[in-house]
């Protein structure tokens, strides 16, 4: 790669919005949807009559490489009331939002800086996705709307706006930056795990008395014990939480707590509990679903649905932190650009 | 497998026959998992002072002149098998200086200080835990630290697709040793905070066997031509933490170097 002057990364700095700069291989990039089932078994229901195989302690087997990429928006589209779309519908929606992904830069401008989506396999429309008919992922309220965030919710979002805001700048710090910028995790890892946009990849494997999901982006590895241990302690607070599991039949279901909410799920508070259920219900597909309560964001709980699609492996290492190029170079095209302007100021 | 892999592994064997009935209480026979492997499972921890020195040192002062002995240096016996070629790193007489060089500028150099990838072996035996997660097909490792994490491929074997922190690990089992055979690294990992480093040719083959309820044998064999004049070995126990409630927890350490990396470019007020 030639010398790219400080000059041409400040003007390039706007474009690294999002994008996590460490290693941008993957090797699960694999049109494998289209083979999922037409319709998402509903929540909890194991409605078909597939039944897991089972691990050699007998749980039912989980394990693989899956994906839970999705064109679903998590909440229903103002003008949208029904909750299924045809499959026609669906079709056409899918192959606007496909054609969007993969349009085309022009040679030689600014936003042609930028590396192409489709050339990497990073756009939606190559990655292993189930079909999903539905018009929001969440299924309760049945309104496919997030509940009305409650005082307590609505202060805190002042408070933390108020935090955001003496940070300064987005550029000002690393601190003031975005958590996937930073390198730190993944937006949407969760739990509940929403898809990180792209390489929304998930590598599960299970032992005796522990299911371990691994999220491709920024190597993010729950290890779940199904042992019924106690609540950790309230002073222990994580990122992602802490999360215990048991099986209820076919389905394991996982309960997570103790969250420092310096990643807010829409707003959650510390006090976020997340219920999320795994369910095999074909070969090929995890019937995945997540309950959220927070009596400190909602006055109610609310439930998404998000299938999970079996994707080839392996997943590569994502190193994101020990390649982050990007945000080294947007501080010092920051800096550039006011001693810039300083300078202009004195002349 | 390549012959040169054979052909280090049959020296290893070898090597191993003659001293680990020092290491090994020959009776013990591990219990099996519902597959009839060893039973591997289970949250692991060093208990030695590698993280700091894989050869035998004395005991030294922080480098940090203001932390005191907060970051001073325990003494250790070191971790090398000694197999009549003495007990210290066979280094190449260039890389040696290297090292050394390495050693007297730990604070810039040393990657773990930056919250990068620990690499292997080093994250093994760092001051954190580890979890082995034993299936079939895949077993990982799950490191506390930086949240590491590192997939051994029972059955697949490929070479690494390209160079990685953690490597491109294949892993079978030699009766009830689970042997795991990793490359593919990038060079840019080091063993201790002592400066003591490999290149991306590094091999490693490690070799983990249970020697009791409560520990497991951690062998490993580091193989680098760039750097080494021959093959040289490590050995140590990994203690299994006991306690009922015990798990991985997040050392979700980029926040903590924010400053340390970025800090220098942030918006002066």
């Amino acid at each position: 790669m030639h010398h790219r002057s400080l000059e041409s990364l400040v003007s390039v700095r706007h474009l690294v919005d999002r994008v996590a700069v460490g290693v941008l291989v993957t090797l699960v990039a694999s049109p494998v949807a289209g083979q999922g089932s037409s319709t998402t078994a509903t929540a909890g229901q194991a409605a078909s009559s597939y039944t897991a195989p089972r691990t050699p302690d007998g749980q039912p087997d989980l394990q693989g490489f899956w994906s839970n990429q999705t064109y679903t928006p998590l909440e229903r589209r103002d003008g949208v009331t029904k909750a299924y779309y045809t499959p026609e519908e669906l079709a056409a929606i899918e192959g606007r939002a496909a054609t969007r992904e993969s349009g085309q830069t022009e040679p030689g401008t600014i936003p042609d800086v930028h590396y192409d989506f489709t050339q990497f396999g990073l756009d939606r429309s190559q990655s292993a996705r189930a079909e999903n008919l539905r018009t929001s992922l969440i299924v309760d309220p049945p309104d496919g709307r997030l509940p009305e965030v409650n005082a307590e919710g609505r202060r805190r979002a002042l408070e933390v706006a108020a935090a955001q805001e003496r940070l300064g700048g987005r550029w000002d710090s690393a601190q003031a930056n975005q958590l996937d910028d930073r390198c730190i995790m993944m937006a949407g890892v969760g739990p509940p795990m929403l898809n990180t946009g792209y390489n929304s990849n998930y590598q599960i494997v299970q032992a005796p008395g522990y299911v371990m999901i691994l999220t491709e982006m920024i190597h993010d590895a729950r290890v779940i014990p199904l042992d019924g241990r106690a609540s950790p302690p309230g002073g222990v607070s994580q990122w992602v939480g802490l999360s215990s599991g048991h099986w209820d039949g076919e389905t394991l279901v996982v309960e997570t707590t103790n969250f420092n909410a310096k990643n807010p799920f829409r707003g959650s508070s510390t006090r976020m509990r997340v219920t999320e259920r795994f369910s095999r219900v074909s070969e090929d597909e995890i019937a995945y679903t997540f309950t959220v309560e927070d009596p400190e964001t909602w006055d109610r709980q609310w439930t998404a649905e998000m299938p999970m699609q079996r994707t080839r492996g392996p997943l590569f290492e994502f190193a994101c932190h020990e390649g982050n190029f990007g945000l080294y170079n947007t501080l010092v095209g920051a800096r550039l650009e006011e001693q810039q302007a300083a300078e202009a100021a004195t002349r | 497998m390549t012959i040169r892999v054979f052909i280090l592994t049959v020296v290893t064997v070898g090597l191993l026959a003659v001293t680990s009935a020092i290491a090994q209480s020959p009776e013990y026979r591990a219990p099996r998992g519902p597959d009839g492997r060893p039973d591997l499972n289970g949250i692991w921890q060093a208990l030695n002072t590698a993280h700091w020195d894989v050869e035998p040192h004395a005991a030294g002062p922080s480098v940090v002149r203001e932390l005191g002995t907060l970051s001073a240096v325990p003494g250790g016996l070191g971790v090398i098998i000694d197999d009549g070629d003495g007990d210290e790193i066979p280094y190449r007489p260039e890389a040696l200086a290297a090292r050394d060089e390495n050693r007297a500028h730990l604070l810039e150099r040393d990657p773990v200080i930056k919250c990068y990838l620990p690499g292997v072996p080093r994250g093994m035996y760092m001051p954190f835990p580890v979890q082995i997660i034993q299936s079939q097909q895949h077993i990982m490792i799950v490191h506390e630290y930086a949240g590491a994490v590192r997939t051994i491929y029972m059955d697949d074997h490929t070479e690494a697709p390209a160079d990685s922190w953690m490597g491109w690990s294949n892993g079978h089992w030699d009766g009830d040793t689970l042997v795991v055979d990793t490359t593919g690294f990038n060079g840019m990992t080091w063993f201790d905070r002592s400066g003591n480093f490999h290149s991306d040719a590094l091999h490693v083959v490690e070799r983990i066997t249970a020697r009791s309820p409560e520990t497991l044998l951690y062998e490993v064999t580091i193989e680098d031509p760039n750097v080494f004049t021959r093959p040289w070995q490590m050995r140590m126990p990994l203690y299994r933490r006991v306690e009922e409630n015990a798990r991985i927890l997040e050392f979700r350490c980029v926040e903590f170097v924010e400053d340390l990396i970025y800090g220098h470019l942030a918006k002066q007020p």
